[in-house]
């Protein structure tokens, strides 16, 4: 099927692409449809909404800029989402790109989880108070470069 | 708004499920403790809020900065994790 995104404008998709937020996410409640969709821009993906081609959001897996990142949520999230195995579960933190693009960040303290076999997905609030709603992508990576020369 | 005043060791009920309990008070400082089903969701305010707000802001993140974004990120990425790409000959 083919459906209009905001980044690609008309795209083809396959339904095991569907996601479903039945609480929709934190300030878009209403919304439950999403896509999830390869970025052409880099380690993203696109979380695209099926009735509102102007919304999208874009994820990133946090371990590509922090290394020992953990995903740290209760267990009644999970079970909310039925994952019961570890292999079922996909985890992003949504991205912000403001004008200043240096400053593209992560939002750590909300992260989005994914049940892959159901295809059902569900912010969190993370259990871990030190992760917060802007960790900026590129300081951390050069920080991560800054560890890797020290002990190289 | 209802208001009730209520002593340290004093609870209020919330429906038939949740309980408010007030464990201790100290200056200007609360400690509650609440019981509730695990399908009712219990969070700090501030907390939410500034979720909220920030997928508020990530939803305005427009396809022409990400666009920028890309060989910004990518040469980044290959710098630190992977050996350079070798360039195509393109002359």
């Amino acid at each position: 099927m083919k459906i209009k995104t905001k980044p690609y404008g008309e795209v083809e998709v396959d339904e095991q692409q569907r996601i479903r937020f039945s609480e929709g996410i934190i300030g878009f409640e209403g919304i439950q449809n999403y896509f999830l969709l390869d970025s052409r821009e880099g380690p993203f993906y696109w979380l695209q909404s099926e009735e509102y081609p102007e919304l999208a959001f874009l994820v990133i897996d946090p371990r590509i800029f922090r290394k020992d990142y953990e995903l740290e949520v209760k267990k009644s999230d999970l079970d909310a989402l039925d994952l019961k195995s570890k292999d079922d579960l996909l985890d992003f933190a949504i991205v912000t790109v403001p004008e200043d693009h240096s400053k593209i960040s992560a939002n750590l303290m909300g992260p989005i989880l994914i049940n892959k076999r159901t295809k059902t997905a569900k912010q969190v609030i993370s259990n871990n108070d030190s992760y917060g709603v802007k960790h900026y992508i590129l300081e951390e990576m050069k920080k991560k470069k800054a560890v890797l020369r020290e002990t190289g | 708004m209802l208001v009730l005043t209520r002593k340290r060791n004093e609870s209020i009920m919330i429906g038939d499920s949740v309980e408010v309990s007030i464990i201790e008070v100290k200056g200007d400082q609360v400690k509650l403790g609440i019981k509730a089903p695990r399908d009712i969701k219990v969070h700090r305010k501030e907390v939410y809020l500034a979720i909220q707000k920030e997928n508020i802001d990530a939803s305005k993140s427009s396809i022409e900065r990400i666009e920028d974004i890309k060989g910004f990120f990518g040469k980044k990425e290959n710098a630190s994790e992977h050996p350079p790409r070798k360039k195509k000959h393109t002359e």
